[in-house]
C-alpha cells in the first residue's frame, strides 16, 4: 500500500467484478441470510441481489455451480408474476430477492406500469423516483487535473472510447441513463422497485404525475441533475440549483470541482497503518 | 478551471435581484409575499412565495435548495466509512437516525451482521435522536403559534437528551457513532442509570405540554381543521411518518418491516389518529416522544452484553449489489438506494429524504388558506431544511 | 398640583411655570415607567417564567439593562427604506408616543398629584388612546414592505374592533360613580361602603367584575399583546408594521408600547381598584402613601398583563375579531344594563 500509488480506485475492471459475487457465493449463505431477514416468513434465499450484467464473462462460469436454488418468496413472487401478466413483453427484467423486488420496464410501458401497480398491486405509496448515470466514475486519484478539452475523463473501463455497453445493476440495463423509482403499499407493507433505460442522446420519459403526483418535484430534480425529460410534466424547472445553472450535476462527466482543484486526500496522501500493513495489504488486494 | 462563466455569474446575480424585487412592488390583484428564506417560521432557509388576495392565499410554491450541498454527488466520491460523517448532517436534530439505514444497507451488502448489543444499543440512540427532534417540534410548534414560553422548556428538557448522547457518542449533534459491523465504542459507566432518569424527565415535559399546549382552548382553535390532508393525497405525495399517521394510515416501518435493530424485542404502540390536521399531527408526535420513553427504558433494561462490533476488513470494500433500507426517522421515511460496484466507496447513493415529500405537498394544500395558517401548517408538517435541500 | 408645589416651593406658581412643571413631570414618568415595566415583565419576570435569568451583566440582577438598552438605540444609525415615504416614515412614532403621553395627563398619583384633573377624564383617555392607530397605520404603510402592510392593517383592524368592548366596559364604572373624572371615581370608591359596610370604601372591581374582565381583555387587545398581537405577530410578519423601524424611531414605538401598559394598568387600577385610596389615611399621609399604593397597583395589573401575554398563543385575526364582535360587546352591553338595574333598585 505505498502512498505513490497511481492505480485508482475508479472502476475497476471487470475480473475484480467478477471475483467478488463469486468469492461471496463461497461463504454459507443460509445461517447469515436467516438472520438478515428475521421476520419474513419465507424461507432464506439468495443473500445478495447480484448484478445481471452480461458483460461480465467470469459471472456466467461462476453463477450455475456455486448459486443454491432460490426459493420463491411467498408475498413478493404472486406480485411480480401479476405484473408479468399485465404489462407482458414489457417487462424486460425483474429480480425477487434479499427480500424485495426489482423490474425493468420498457420505455414506453412507463406509466402504464405505475397504473398497474397502483391500481392492481395496490401501491398507494409513492417513495422516490431517481435517475441512474451508469458511466462509469472519472478517476479522479492522484495528480490527475481536470482537462476541460478532452471527451472521456480519466481512466474508465474501456480507455479512449465511450463505453457502448454499461455494467448495470440489478434487473439489468442497456443504456447509460436509468430511472428507478420506489412504490409501497401501505397495506401490504410490501415495496417495489422499478427500473428503466433511456435513451442516451435523448433521455425523456413520460411523467407520472397523473399516476402518482407526488413525481412532481421529484421529475424536478431528476431533469435538473440529469437532463432527462418527461414528457406531460407541467413545469419542469429547477428546484434545488439557481435558474441560471448549466449543465446536469449528478452525470458522472460533470466535474466535481473540488475534487479537481485537489486530488481525493484518501488516495495520495494515505499512510500505512501502523502494525498492520501487511495484513491490510493481504486483505485488500489491488488498491492504494 | 471551473466552469461557471462570468456570464453565467452575472445571469444569476441578476436573476436573484430579479426575485428580490417581487417583494417590493404592491400588486393591486393579490400581494405576492416571499416567506423566507430568512423567516423564523421557516426551520432554515425555505422560501415559500404566495400569492395572497387579502389574507387567503391563491397559490404557493415553495423554492427550496438554498441549502442545498449535493449530497449524491459526495457521496459518490467518499469511501463508506467517510459517509457517516456526512449524513448527519441531513436532518441535523436526530443525527444519530440519518446513519443508520445507510449503515444497514452497506451490512446488508456485505452480509455483515453487527452483534446484538450493538443492535440494541443503535436503537436506543436512534430513539433518543428521535425524542430529541420531537421535543424541539412540541416546544416549536408554540412558538410558531405565538407561545412563546413552551420553546423554552423544550430546550431545557432536550439538553439533558443531547448530553446523554454527547456522553456516549462524543457529538451532541453529529454522532458519527455507527459503523459498519457495529458502533464506535460501548457505552460509558453510568450511562445508563442517567438516561433513565432523563427519559422520566422528557416524560415530564410531555405531560406539560399536553396541558400548556394541546389544552389551550386557543391552539385548539388554532390547529383543529387547519391543513386537512386526507389519506390518499398523503399517499400519493410520498408524505410519511407522523404526518401520515395523522391521516389515519397505520404504518410504522419499526413495526413493519424486518429490521436487524431491537424494535421487535420491546413492547411498543403505534398511534395514529384520523383527522389529518395540524392538531393531529401534534397529538401523534406527543405520544411518540412518550412511546419512545418507553422505547428506551425497555431496552436499557433488556440490554444484552457481549462485542460492540462484529469482525470486519480493516479496509471496506462492499461487494457489487444494490440495496434499499429505509427506516422509520423521527421526520417520517428515510432510505438510501446504494448501488455498489465492488469499490470502496459507493457507485451512486440516492438519498431518500422525508421532508422533500413532505413539502411537496405545500402548492397542494395551502390554496385557499390564510396566512397565519400558513404558519401553523409549516409548522405541523415539520421539515428540516438539510432534509428537504440535501 | 398646584396646591402642593406651592407650600413645597415657597412660590406662588404661575400658569406657566407650573404648566411647565406638568409637562416635564409626565415627560419623567413616561420613561421610567416604561423602562420599570421592561426590566420587571419583560426581562425577569418572563426568564423566570421561562427558566431562565435574564440579564444579569449590567449592573446587579441586570438592573442597568433597561438604561443601557435606552443608550444603545440611541446612538445607532437613522435608517430609511429606499421606497419609504420618508416624512411618514419619520412621522409615525411621533404620532404614537403623542398618544401615549397624552394618557398621562389624566392619571392620579395622589389626592393632589395629578397633571391635570379632567372632567371628561375617562372619555378623554379612551379617546387620545386611540389615536395611537393613526400611528400604526402610517408606519406600516409608509415602511413599502408587504409585511408592514400587512400588519399595519391587521392592527387597524383589530384596535377598533376592541376600542367598543373597552369603552363599554367602563361605561358600567362611570354609571356607578356618577362622574368621568378620574379623580372623582377615586373618590367615589373612597367614600363609598358595600352594603353599609364602609371599611375598605367600595372598590369597583366587586361590582363590575364582569366589567373588570372586559376591560382587562380589551386592553390586552389593545396594548397588542398576546394573545391578540396578530399586528406583531413574531414568527409570521417578522415584526408586523414595526418591521423596517430601527434605532430611535424603534425605540420610541417600544416605548410607547410599555409605557401604554403603564398607563391601561394605572387607568384599571383607578377603575376597578380604587387608585391611590389607602383606606383610613388622609391629608399629607395620603399624598405621599398615594403614589406607593398607585405604583403597587400597577405592578400587579402589568404582571396579570404580561403573565397572560407569555403563556397563551395568539389568535388568528378573524378569530380575535369574531371574539370582539359577537362576545365581548354583547357581554359588555349586559354589563351595562345589569349595572343600571342595580343602581336604580339598590
Amino acid at each position: 500500500m505505498s502512498s505513490a500509488d497511481n492505480e485508482g480506485t475508479g472502476p475497476e475492471g471487470p475480473e475484480d467484478e467478477g471475483a467478488t459475487p463469486a468469492a461471496e457465493q463461497e461463504a454459507p449463505p443460509e445461517a447469515v441470510s436467516a438472520e438478515a431477514e428475521a421476520a419474513v416468513p419465507a424461507e432464506a434465499e439468495a443473500e445478495i441481489a447480484e448484478p445481471a450484467s452480461a458483460e461480465s464473462t467470469s459471472d456466467a462460469t461462476a453463477e450455475p455451480e456455486a448459486e443454491p436454488e432460490p426459493e420463491p418468496d411467498p408475498l413478493r413472487q404472486p406480485l411480480l408474476d401479476l405484473l408479468r401478466e399485465r404489462l407482458g413483453d414489457d417487462l424486460v427484467g425483474s429480480e425477487v430477492a434479499a427480500g424485495d423486488i426489482w423490474v425493468r420496464v420498457e420505455r414506453s410501458a412507463w406509466r402504464r406500469a405505475g397504473e398497474v401497480c397502483k391500481a392492481d398491486l395496490d401501491m398507494d405509496y409513492f417513495c422516490f423516483l431517481g435517475g441512474m448515470d451508469w458511466l462509469p466514475a472519472p478517476d479522479l486519484s492522484a495528480e490527475k487535473v481536470w482537462d476541460p478539452d478532452s471527451e472521456q475523463p480519466g481512466e474508465a473501463a474501456t480507455p479512449a472510447e465511450a463505453p457502448t455497453t454499461y455494467e448495470t445493476g440489478v434487473a439489468g440495463g442497456q443504456t447509460r441513463f436509468q430511472v428507478f423509482a420506489r412504490l409501497m403499499s401501505t397495506t401490504s407493507k410490501v415495496g417495489i422497485t422499478l427500473k428503466v433505460d433511456l435513451d442516451s442522446d435523448d433521455p425523456r420519459l413520460d411523467s407520472w404525475i397523473p399516476v402518482y403526483r407526488g413525481a412532481d418535484w421529484h421529475e424536478r430534480e431528476c431533469w435538473e441533475m440529469y437532463g432527462f425529460q418527461f414528457d406531460g410534466h407541467p413545469d419542469l424547472r429547477h428546484i434545488y440549483l439557481p435558474a441560471e445553472f448549466e449543465g446536469h450535476p449528478q452525470r458522472k462527466d460533470f466535474p466535481l470541482l473540488a475534487r479537481e482543484v485537489k486530488p481525493w486526500p484518501g488516495l495520495v496522501d494515505k499512510e500505512p497503518i501502523p502494525g498492520e500493513d501487511e495484513e491490510a495489504d493481504a486483505t485488500a488486494g489491488g488498491e492504494t | 478551471m471551473t466552469t461557471v462563466t462570468e456570464w453565467q455569474k452575472e445571469a444569476y446575480i441578476a436573476g436573484q435581484a430579479a426575485d428580490a424585487r417581487v417583494n417590493v412592488e404592491l400588486e393591486t390583484d393579490g400581494m405576492t409575499l416571499n416567506i423566507g428564506p430568512q423567516h423564523p417560521a421557516t426551520h432554515g432557509t425555505l422560501r415559500v412565495v404566495v400569492r395572497l388576495d387579502g389574507e387567503q392565499v391563491v397559490w404557493a410554491d415553495p423554492a427550496c435548495g438554498y441549502m442545498h450541498r449535493g449530497y449524491e454527488k459526495l457521496l459518490e466520491v467518499r469511501k463508506y466509512p467517510q459517509i457517516t460523517t456526512l449524513v448527519n448532517r441531513l436532518d441535523w436534530l436526530g443525527s444519530f437516525a440519518n446513519e443508520v439505514p445507510f449503515i444497514l444497507a452497506a451490512e446488508r451488502l456485505m452480509d455483515v451482521e453487527a452483534p446484538p448489543r450493538a443492535q440494541w444499543i443503535r436503537t436506543v440512540l436512534f430513539e433518543m435522536a428521535r425524542i430529541a427532534n420531537l421535543t424541539l417540534f412540541l416546544g416549536d410548534m408554540g412558538v410558531q403559534l405565538g407561545a412563546v414560553t413552551p420553546v423554552f422548556y423544550a430546550f431545557r428538557d432536550r439538553e439533558y437528551v443531547l448530553n446523554l448522547i454527547e456522553a456516549a457518542t462524543g457529538g451532541r449533534f453529529h454522532p458519527n457513532y455507527d459503523r459498519i459491523g457495529g458502533l464506535k465504542d460501548d457505552l460509558p459507566k453510568g450511562w445508563i442509570d442517567e438516561c433513565k432518569s432523563t427519559m422520566q424527565r422528557v416524560r415530564n415535559f410531555c405531560d406539560e405540554m399536553e396541558d400548556l399546549l394541546l389544552g389551550n382552548e386557543i391552539f385548539n382553535s388554532r390547529t383543529r381543521g387547519i391543513g386537512v390532508i386526507p389519506k390518499h393525497v398523503a399517499l400519493d405525495y410520498g408524505l410519511s411518518g407522523a404526518n401520515v399517521r395523522a391521516s389515519g394510515v397505520d404504518w410504522d416501518i419499526r413495526r413493519d418491516e424486518p429490521s436487524p435493530l431491537a424494535w421487535k424485542d420491546v413492547e411498543w404502540k403505534v398511534w395514529t389518529h384520523p383527522d389529518g390536521d395540524s392538531f393531529a399531527r401534534y397529538w401523534v408526535r406527543l405520544q411518540e416522544t412518550r412511546e419512545a420513553t418507553s422505547i428506551v427504558e425497555q431496552l436499557l433494561d433488556g440490554l444484552p452484553a457481549g462485542p460492540i462490533m462484529a469482525k470486519v476488513p480493516r479496509i471496506i470494500k462492499v461487494p457489487a449489489g444494490e440495496a434499499w433500507v429505509h427506516t422509520e426517522n423521527p421526520l417520517g421515511e428515510m432510505g438510501y438506494y446504494i448501488v455498489s460496484k465492488g469499490d470502496l466507496g459507493p457507485f451512486r447513493v440516492k438519498v431518500r429524504t422525508p421532508s422533500f415529500n413532505n413539502i411537496s405537498i405545500l402548492p397542494w394544500l395551502l390554496r385557499g388558506v390564510y396566512v397565519p395558517d400558513v404558519i401553523t401548517i409549516l409548522a405541523s408538517l415539520y421539515f428540516i431544511l438539510g432534509d428537504i435541500d440535501r | 398640583m398646584s396646591s402642593v408645589l406651592n407650600p413645597l416651593l415657597g412660590v406662588d406658581l404661575g400658569f406657566g411655570w407650573l404648566a411647565a412643571i406638568k409637562i416635564l413631570a409626565v415627560y419623567a414618568v413616561v420613561p421610567v415607567g416604561a423602562l420599570l415595566y421592561v426590566y420587571v415583565f419583560l426581562f425577569k419576570m418572563v426568564s423566570h417564567m421561562q427558566s431562565r435569568l435574564g440579564p444579569m451583566e449590567a449592573g446587579p440582577h441586570g438592573v442597568l439593562q433597561a438604561p443601557v438598552e435606552l443608550l444603545k438605540f440611541l446612538q445607532k444609525e437613522d435608517i430609511f427604506p429606499a421606497r419609504a415615504d420618508r416624512r411618514v416614515f419619520a412621522l409615525a412614532p411621533f404620532v404614537v408616543f403623542m398618544s401615549t403621553f397624552l394618557l398621562f395627563v389624566i392619571i392620579p398619583a395622589g389626592p393632589r398629584l395629578v397633571a391635570e384633573d379632567l372632567d371628561t377624564g375617562v372619555f378623554f383617555a379612551l379617546a387620545v388612546s386611540s389615536l395611537s392607530v393613526i400611528g400604526i397605520l402610517m408606519a406600516g404603510w409608509a415602511s413599502a414592505n408587504k409585511y408592514s402592510v400587512t400588519g399595519g392593517l391587521r392592527a387597524a383592524g383589530q384596535l377598533i374592533a376592541y376600542e367598543l368592548p373597552m369603552v363599554l366596559a367602563v361605561v358600567g364604572v362611570v354609571m356607578q360613580a356618577g362622574t368621568m373624572s378620574l379623580q372623582g371615581i377615586v373618590h367615589a370608591q373612597a367614600d363609598g361602603a358595600i352594603f353599609g359596610v364602609d371599611v375598605i370604601g367600595n372598590p369597583y372591581i366587586l361590582t363590575q367584575f364582569l366589567g373588570f374582565l372586559i376591560f382587562a381583555i380589551a386592553a390586552q387587545a389593545e396594548l397588542t399583546q398576546t394573545p391578540f398581537d396578530m399586528p406583531v405577530a413574531e414568527s409570521e410578519l417578522v415584526a408586523g408594521y414595526l418591521t423596517e423601524y430601527s434605532g430611535v424611531r424603534f425605540l420610541l414605538f417600544f416605548m410607547a408600547e410599555f409605557a401604554s401598559a403603564f398607563a391601561f394598568a394605572a387607568i384599571g387600577a383607578v377603575l376597578y381598584f380604587g387608585g391611590w385610596y389607602v383606606p383610613g389615611v388622609e391629608g399629607l399621609a395620603a399624598d405621599i402613601l398615594g403614589p406607593v399604593v398607585m405604583l403597587t397597583k400597577v405592578m400587579i395589573l402589568g404582571f396579570i398583563i404580561f403573565w397572560v401575554r407569555f403563556t397563551l398563543p395568539r389568535f388568528r385575526e378573524d378569530q380575535l375579531q369574531m371574539f370582539a364582535w359577537k362576545y365581548l360587546i354583547p357581554l359588555s352591553l349586559v354589563n351595562i344594563l345589569a349595572t343600571g338595574i342595580f343602581k336604580v333598585a339598590f
